[in-house]
């Protein structure tokens, strides 16, 4: 009596190339093509978050020139409607979105985490009581709950983190719960039980290593999500928008009718780096979909034979005349 | 419709590989044998022995990366390995059908099973009324009321899925059915009967059948003749009882070693130490040698080659060439 | 307790062991009866078979001796003390480490995470077995030499997934014996691995209790296997136990129509001379919801009498250590 769901861990030895323990899943990730654009565009920004002072020709906040330049050689992205440079907001803005991003990111995940485990292997009143918690949290609409708090909480950055936390911890936990449910009906968690292995340890050291893809993917989501609710937070004005981030300097590009000026180099940067940074955090989803659905690995592993061996018809088995080598 | 002579299958000398990233895995190794009209020829085997994809093999079902690389599957004239799409549809399932291991995988579980025999006859031709008559024909010689045609697949029991199954496989009244561990997911009480009706279909019908298993004890109630299968080669090949009688290759007494009986002495049987091997890299020479317990030095070295003790009972061992065993 | 008491009493003892699942919904409750009334014991160093075919309710029944799920009704007894009365909520670790299980699935049993040793060191540990690292890694050596695992370091430094099915579940059993237990469950150890390498695993059991004196309760579907390795049989059917006695009486003295069935249909080359004069039993396995008064075999039996479809037979004793659960023996 096979069990026949292997709950996307990557570790079924029957489809196709194992992959033998989530370490080695975290290496093999780090040569998929996707993976790698994702990661270089990644540590770019980073790398320009932590150099922004050495980067930044000017201080972001100071007013360096006349109002809506366009880009030049002295303001390589031009100034905002308020006269200031645009490159040096970019880089030092940087630093704010992907603190927020990422800090969000992880505590969102972790408390997901938290919340999953306990609600998917303690059945009955407890998974009951955390179940329904998760669930109200899932269903408030979330952009009218992120703005009542915001509006209501004193404005700064801890605020942010708190309130878009609070809303985004629901998802990973529901997603977290249900694998927990399937993994925990598996013969090797039984065989722990007879072994007398106690709750925690089955939960964190047998159970936890398995969902490292799962783990590693929600991470991603909620990153993308707490950068893209940063900045649609910070475009509506609910944050404090002296502070220079991305999100902010739409704002002031909005604010200052950037559109009717035609003062594009106001808005169009940031918006590309948040779309930007989303979009490398998406393509390392994607390498880890890749690598954890054999179906996706194997799809590509068969076009590749059929370029090699000229193969056209992929209806009935194919009959090669030459020998192979 | 009686079969003519022209429905003995003659595989010689077929190559299946699958051409995958860690190297060419040589599944099937130049397999030879023939199913005359009225057979039951058994192919028995463990993982790895590449007797389920001879089944998939012989009616071009395998998907890439897996291709025929040599070898031909003569079948009423025809050679299966040079027949381009269209002459595949028309073969499939009116010269050879097949019989799946698990019939919720050959089952579609959102149609009735009606409608998925219906789908087979109305494919190739016959018309909504003809497929009708012929669906509660086909129930009543498998044994199951037709009353049952109007069920979903999960509305059966495993016993009547399998019946059904074998209903659609023999839609078209085809002179060959393959079938690939049909009663291996079955209870042992469940599986004698699916035989025992299969056996009066055969009677009926006059089909031939390519059995395959890995249960030898099965094989030698049921079957005409065996061949035994290891790594992707044939390593001997007898009628049934013959086969029983007097076993010639190591693996094949192994194999019977490896069946406790429910009656006579209680003896202490051994198996086969080790496993099958990989197919990538498979041992040289015999591929057996390295679980062989009368292996000796040219084992290792040099192949085998098929030795034919009588016209139909021949071996592939190097023991035979010397002197052999009794 | 005096030594004549240790040898009568049976290491494990079960009493009209049930287990009934809730299925339907709330308007229409209803309940799969999978285990009804078992009643078996256990002796030191033995090996009981309990053979059926699927959903016979072999593997629930020793589910519930592992204490893997909750019982129904009835009494497991284990060493004398009624363990369901003393721990009812859960197993204590002193029953954990003299009663042990292993999985069919010798894929599915091994976390494909963690190697070979932490598998293996785990129990030693949590048992207190060993201290340290390295007295634990020669533990776990000992070990896989016990189930002939060679050579023990580059095995204990494996992941599950570069292990054959057949060396998986060796180590499924060297888990097991990590604990030095006095009875393992195996459920259906064997029907998942190739053939040729079941039998050095069956070996192996066997080999255990001649040299340890374990006692096993061996789970199978294959009435030859039963034979091969059990001292004795018990024939389950649709969750009840129908018959049962040492392996020899069940094979060659069966009394219960539903066990002549099952030893007619099993296809053994051997044993053409077997006379298959039961008559024909037609039909399938009943469905085990809310099931009809009466035995279950009932529908089927080619020598079914009113009184069959109203009580279940109690057992009745046919010779020494043989006993069958039919109203045809009833009268004699």
């Amino acid at each position: 009596m096979a069990q026949t769901t292997d709950c996307n861990t990557p570790t079924s030895s029957r489809h196709g190339k194992p992959v033998s323990t989530q370490i080695e899943l975290l290496k093999r990730l780090a040569t998929q093509p996707k993976a790698i654009i994702g990661l270089v565009l990644l540590i770019l920004f980073f790398l320009m978050a932590i150099f922004s002072p050495l980067l930044a020709p000017y201080d972001p906040h100071q007013y360096v020139g006349l109002a809506n330049q366009a880009p030049s050689a002295e303001h390589w992205l031009g100034t905002t409607g308020q006269g200031q440079d645009v490159f040096s907001q970019l880089v030092y803005g940087a630093r704010v979105s992907l603190f927020i991003g990422f800090t969000v990111g992880i505590l969102s995940t972790l408390l997901g985490l938290i919340v999953g485990l306990i609600s998917g292997y303690l059945p009955g009143l407890v998974d009951g009581v955390l179940n329904v918690f998760t669930n109200v949290f899932l269903l408030i609409p979330g952009l009218p709950l992120l703005i009542t708090l915001a509006s209501f909480l004193p404005q700064g950055m801890v605020t942010v983190i708190l309130v878009l936390t609070f809303t985004g911890w629901a998802w990973p936990a529901r997603t977290f719960r249900s694998q927990m449910l399937c993994l925990r009906e598996k013969d090797f968690v039984s065989a722990s039980v007879v072994s007398g292995e106690g709750m925690p340890r089955i939960v964190f050291s047998e159970i936890l290593p398995n969902m490292l893809s799962l783990v590693m993917s929600s991470l991603f989501g909620a990153v993308i999500y707490a950068i893209g609710s940063d900045a649609g937070l910070a475009f509506l004005g609910f944050e404090n928008v002296n502070v220079i981030s991305w999100g902010t300097m739409l704002y002031w590009a909005s604010n200052s009718s950037a559109l009717l000026q035609e003062a594009w180099w106001t808005f169009l940067p940031p918006g590309l780096c948040i779309a930007l940074v989303s979009f490398a955090t998406t393509m390392l989803i994607y390498a880890m979909d890749e690598l954890t659905n054999p179906r996706l690995r194997s799809e590509k592993e068969i076009t590749r034979v059929l370029k090699k061996y000229h193969i056209t018809s992929r209806r009935s088995t194919p009959v090669l005349n030459e020998p192979i080598e | 419709m009686n079969p003519s002579n022209e429905s003995t299958l003659d595989i010689r000398d077929l190559r299946v590989n699958y051409l995958t990233t860690r190297g060419i895995v040589k599944a099937v190794n130049g397999v030879s044998f023939q199913v005359k009209p009225g057979e039951v020829v058994g192919l028995a085997g463990e993982s790895g022995s590449g007797k389920s994809t001879i089944a998939h093999a012989l009616l071009r079902i395998l998907h890439p990366p897996a291709v025929i690389s040599g070898g031909q599957a003569l079948f009423g004239g025809q050679d299966i390995m040079k027949m381009d799409d269209a002459e595949l549809e028309a073969f499939r399932w009116q010269k050879i059908s097949i019989v799946f291991q698990s019939a919720m995988n050959a089952l579609n579980p959102v149609m009735k099973i009606r409608d998925q025999l219906a789908d087979v006859m109305l494919h190739h031709g016959i018309d909504k009324a003809e497929a009708a008559r012929r669906s509660v024909e086909l129930f009543n010689l498998v044994g199951i009321e037709p009353a049952r045609l109007d069920s979903y697949p999960h509305q059966l029991s495993g016993g009547m899925r399998q019946r059904a199954v074998i209903a659609i496989a023999l839609a078209l009244n085809p002179p060959m059915l393959i079938m690939d561990e049909p009663t291996t997911a079955l209870d042992v009480v469940v599986q004698k009967d699916i035989l025992e009706q299969i056996d009066l279909l055969r009677k009926q019908l006059g089909f031939s059948i390519l059995f395959i298993t890995h249960d030898l004890s099965l094989l030698v109630e049921i079957s005409t003749h065996i061949c035994i299968m290891y790594a992707g080669e044939i390593v001997e090949k007898a009628p049934a009882r013959r086969l029983f009688e007097r076993p010639q290759h190591p693996y094949t007494l192994g194999l019977m070693n490896s069946f406790p009986s429910i009656c006579g002495d209680k003896q202490r049987l051994t198996g086969i130490p080790g496993s099958p091997p990989d197919l990538v890299t498979p041992p040289s020479g015999c591929k057996f040698h390295p679980r062989c317990p009368r292996a000796m030095n040219i084992c290792s070295r040099v192949a085998p080659v098929t030795t034919q003790l009588t016209p139909d009972h021949s071996v592939a061992c190097h023991l035979i060439g010397n002197g052999g065993q009794q | 307790m005096t030594t004549k008491d240790h040898e009568t009493t049976p290491l494990l003892e079960v009493r009209g062991l049930s287990k009934e699942f809730p299925v339907g919904h709330f308007l229409n409750p209803k309940k799969v009866h999978a285990v009804e009334d078992a009643s078996f014991a256990v002796k030191r160093g033995q090996v009981v078979a309990l053979v059926g075919e699927s959903g016979s309710g072999k593997t629930t029944t020793l589910r519930m001796i592992a204490r893997l799920i909750p019982v129904t009704r009835g009494e497991i007894f284990f060493k004398g003390t009624n363990v369901v009365k003393s721990e009812p909520r859960q197993a204590s670790l002193d029953y954990r480490r003299q009663v042990q299980y292993i999985f069919q699935d010798p894929f599915a049993s091994l976390n494909a995470v963690h190697t070979i040793e932490h598998h293996l060191a785990r129990p030693l540990i949590i048992h207190k077995k060993a201290f340290g690292r390295q007295e634990v890694h020669e533990h776990v050596c000992d070990l896989l030499e016990t189930v002939e695992l060679k050579p023990a370091d580059v095995i204990a430094s494996r992941y599950p997934h570069q292990l054959s099915g057949g060396q998986r579940q060796r180590v499924a059993i060297a888990r097991a014996l990590a604990v030095d237990p006095e009875l393992i469950l195996a459920d259906e150890p064997i029907s998942m691995l190739d053939v040729s390498i079941r039998m050095g695993v069956l070996n192996l059991i066997h080999r255990l209790k001649e040299e340890r004196g374990i006692s096993f309760i061996y789970i199978t579907h294959d009435l030859a296997s039963a034979r091969y390795i059990g001292d004795d049989i018990i024939v389950m059917y649709a969750s009840h136990m129908v018959e049962g006695g040492s392996s020899d009486a069940i094979m060659s003295q069966s009394t219960h129509p539903y066990t002549k069935l099952l030893l007619s249909a099993v296809p053994d080359p051997r044993a053409s001379l077997r006379t298959d004069k039961n008559g024909k039993a037609r039909g399938e396995v009943p469905s085990l919801i809310d099931p009809p008064p009466g035995c279950p075999f009932a529908a089927r039996c080619p020598y079914v009498k009113p009184v069959c479809r109203k009580v279940m037979p109690a057992p009745v004793t046919v010779a020494e250590n043989h006993w069958v659960r039919c109203h045809l023996l009833a009268g004699k």
